[in-house]
């Protein structure tokens, strides 16, 4: 694939703190307002970012509070990439993991959708895993809708 | 996130949830819901997305983990007015092949039969 130019950059760090969950939708979607979404494909990344953000707190950092990270980033012709780490224990079998309705914690209700959800509302997704290291997850998205408005780009 | 639980004089009980459903949200929800259903032990019970302004994978496990709960208790769930981004959620679970899922103004309904309304923990009787 041929390396992609960068048209604009967010970094972000928090501690797995449930509260963050929130904190990453507010912040991609104040992101990537920029190029005027429609307000299903915003809502579409703000699931999968939600789900992906949530991950590494019930499942990378299960027993402990690890820094989550999250870098979002403007491609050519209006694609998202989204990359979402952590440095927690990581996903044994990263293929029976992304499986419709497996999770790890049924007791306290996890539908073991995450995965499901960020494949469906994105256009690409990418799962990298180490046991006891950590797993980074890549998503991208095309903004579809308001092409014309920012064919500049 | 707020979330508020009417039963009526029939012992149905709706649940009228608003603001945003993720995981961190989804624990006081659930256990709110919980304890109205095992004080009151409803033969209905309605969740209504109406006010819903956000929901993630974290929303589907509130409403699978009810379903279990509810059917332990022989009695049936509805989930009412699921709308654009709520309805997409919802429809990857395959829930709308387990629950009930409903359309219309559930909570006048309730209002007009009303038993007692508990918003946010206190309770508020109606008669």
């Amino acid at each position: 694939m041929s390396r992609q130019s960068v048209h604009n950059e967010l970094r972000s760090s928090f501690p797995s703190l449930s509260e963050n969950e929130s904190l990453a939708r507010l912040l991609v979607s104040g992101f990537v307002s920029q190029l005027n979404p429609a307000l299903d494909e915003l809502s579409d990344i703000k699931t999968a970012v939600s789900e992906a953000v949530t991950n590494c707190i019930v499942h990378g950092y299960r027993n402990c509070v690890g820094t989550v990270r999250m870098l979002v980033r403007i491609l050519d012709d209006n694609e998202i990439y989204i990359r979402i780490s952590d440095s927690g224990c990581g996903i044994e079998n990263v293929e029976k993991a992304m499986e419709p309705l497996f999770t790890s914690a049924p007791d306290e209700d996890r539908a073991g959708l995450g995965f499901t959800v960020m494949e469906s509302f994105m256009d690409k997704l990418s799962v990298k895993s180490k046991s006891g290291k950590g797993t980074t997850v890549t998503m991208r998205k095309k903004l579809e809708t308001r092409k014309g408005k920012n064919a500049n780009r | 996130m707020s979330i508020e639980i009417l039963l009526d004089r029939k012992n149905r009980c709706l649940v009228m949830l608003s603001g945003e459903i993720d995981h961190h949200n989804a624990a006081r929800i659930r256990m709110k819901i919980d304890v109205a259903i095992d004080t009151n032990c409803p033969s209905e019970v309605f969740l209504d997305f109406s006010n819903v302004t956000f929901m993630d994978s974290s929303g589907i496990g509130l409403v699978m983990g009810r379903y279990r709960i509810l059917r332990e208790y022989g009695a049936t769930l509805y989930v009412a007015n699921c709308k654009g981004a709520i309805r997409k959620v919802m429809q990857l679970s395959g829930m709308n092949r387990l629950a009930k899922f409903v359309e219309g103004d559930l909570q006048s309904r309730f209002v007009s039969n009303l038993k007692e309304v508990k918003k946010n923990e206190q309770t508020i009787s109606a008669q």
